[in-house]
């Protein structure tokens, strides 16, 4: 067993009366990737929210790297530093060109210097294969470009998690496959990564485990060979008949 | 500071109601300009009487005057919303920040300064405010058309705080979570990643509160402020009251409006239209 590098321990998340998230538990290792399917509402984006403390839990306890996320001492700022998180929506700020995108973080939250981050930014732009629009505004990528500028842009802050929020589910089917490619790079090089994701394809390949969740609770978990080939639950027979 | 910066979940509230927009066209020009020559035309075929004087020339008599009256009026809006928007911006942030009783105290003074009446409010600075001021040993007089300044600036300030509010509520909520997510701090996030977006919504809302003050002004002629339409007034008086004159010389106050705030209203137009369509 490698090093844990996140410990989930009974999760509980409210919102309001209804109970999102109920009781929760998993461990992701150094280097590991654990991809979470489940159909739409069962709790996956919150779960990941909790991670990096985009949103407060009531009950149970997140360990990244050994901080405690559901402590009210939290330094907020140190926890950051740790995970990245690439959304949906990539969420790109337009105001500024994809480079200024990427150097930002590490220039206003680390105080780090302008020169070392701009020669940093450029490597990542051309890491994610987007050599030549360092100057283009986000307006003026596609939305495949797009989400590859805000990978590069949470990689700028050297997290030691990288969190995926259906990162491809806004995209057009064409462009899928070049973030995708991004991804798995990263995975390779020994990048730890929680995604949430509906490419069951791309969760076979990549994932060191993958939980399948539903209505605020883990069904089932496995290594995706054994997950995808022999499902136990009946739940989870039932969405995988339904989207393979 | 800290306690007005927003957070995200305070953003969700309903969106405002928004002022009157002012839409002037070149046609409203044109009608205009054609009214005021159909009355000094009409004005001068009544009145046949050789010992007067033709409208178009106590127009001419008194165009240096009415201007000059003109230019306060350009110099009370100016002040005005360059006072009101200072106090505004604060005020709407105070509306979307995340401390509860800070938030309420500025709805409060937002809502009594949006629907008091600006006449109302006018009167009351006229008469609240001492006509001597004292700083120290120094003491001066404070001119009518400065409290107007400080009376109108009131409902600007409430204006542009819901302006504030609504700019900065329009930004996406993933903006927010995109730049907490990387680090950023509620001040940068506000002044680095949301303000910088929401500044372009304001303009045009923010332009057209300025057509519509610039038009209010002429309410400073009720409470005694030598303004262009008190001068209007005191124009007619001494030319003998004469009734033919009245259209052209309030007609001709109009044109002086139109000619200032079209280019103003025109701009917006344009401004929205470019934001509609990069956003």
């Amino acid at each position: 067993m490698v090093e844990p590098l996140l410990i989930i321990d009974n999760l509980h998340k409210r919102f309001a009366h209804v109970e999102v998230i109920k009781g929760v538990s998993l461990t992701v290792g150094k280097g590991e990737v654990a991809c979470i399917i489940g159909p739409s509402g069962s709790g996956k984006s919150t779960l990941i929210r909790c991670v990096n403390a985009l949103v407060p839990f009531e009950q149970g306890s997140i360990k990244v790297l050994g901080i405690e996320v559901n402590d009210p001492k939290l330094d907020k700022l140190q926890l950051r530093k740790h995970v990245g998180m690439v959304f949906q929506q990539y969420n790109l700020f337009p105001h500024r060109t994809a480079l200024q995108n990427v150097m930002m973080a590490p220039i206003q939250v680390l105080k780090r210097n302008k020169p070392e981050v701009e020669a940093e930014a450029y490597a990542l732009l051309k890491k994610v294969r987007l050599e030549g629009k360092e100057h283009s505004y986000p307006g003026e990528l596609s939305g495949g470009q797009q989400q590859r500028v805000a990978i590069a842009r949470s990689l700028a802050m050297k997290p030691d998690l990288m969190l995926f929020d259906e990162v491809t589910a806004a995209l057009d089917p064409e462009t899928v496959g070049e973030v995708l490619i991004t991804i798995r790079q990263l995975a390779e090089e020994g990048m730890t990564c929680v995604l949430v994701t509906h490419e069951m394809g791309f969760a076979r390949e990549v994932a060191n485990e993958v939980y399948f969740t539903d209505r605020g609770v883990i069904v089932e978990h496995a290594p995706p060979a054994s997950f995808f080939a022999n499902p136990t639950d009946p739940r989870t027979k039932a969405f995988l008949s339904q989207v393979l | 500071m800290r306690v007005i910066l927003p957070l995200p979940e305070v953003l969700q509230r309903e969106s405002s109601r928004a002022l009157p927009v002012i839409r002037l066209s070149w046609r409203h020009g044109i009608l205009l300009a054609g009214l005021l020559c159909l009355f000094t035309i009409a004005a001068d075929a009544a009145g046949a009487a050789p010992v007067r004087s033709s409208v178009f020339a106590v127009l001419a008599r008194w165009t240096p005057l009415l201007l000059h009256g003109f230019a306060l009026n350009i110099l009370i809006s100016i002040l005005s919303m360059a006072i009101g928007t200072a106090l505004g911006a604060f005020l709407g942030l105070a509306l979307i920040s995340p401390d509860r009783p800070l938030r309420g105290a500025a709805w409060g003074v937002t809502q009594f300064f949006r629907n008091a009446p600006w006449l109302v409010l006018l009167f009351f600075m006229i008469f609240i405010l001492p006509y001597h001021l004292h700083i120290g040993s120094f003491s001066f007089v404070l001119p009518d058309w400065s409290k107007a300044v400080i009376g109108l600036s009131l409902p600007v300030m409430a204006n542009v705080a819901e302006i504030v509010r609504g700019g900065v509520q329009s930004i996406p909520k993933g903006q927010w979570e995109a730049s907490e997510s990387l680090g950023f701090t509620r001040h940068q996030q506000l002044w680095m990643i949301i303000l910088p977006q929401a500044v372009r919504r304001m303009l045009p809302p923010w332009m057209n509160l300025y057509a519509i003050l610039t038009t209010s002004t002429t309410l400073a002629s009720i409470v005694g402020v030598n303004d262009v339409v008190t001068l209007a007034g005191q124009v007619l008086s001494a030319e003998g009251s004469r009734p033919d004159l009245l259209a052209p010389i309030y007609g001709y106050v109009l044109i002086m409006f139109y000619v200032y705030i079209y280019p103003i209203a025109w701009a917006t137009r344009r401004l929205e239209h470019k934001y509609q369509v990069h956003n």
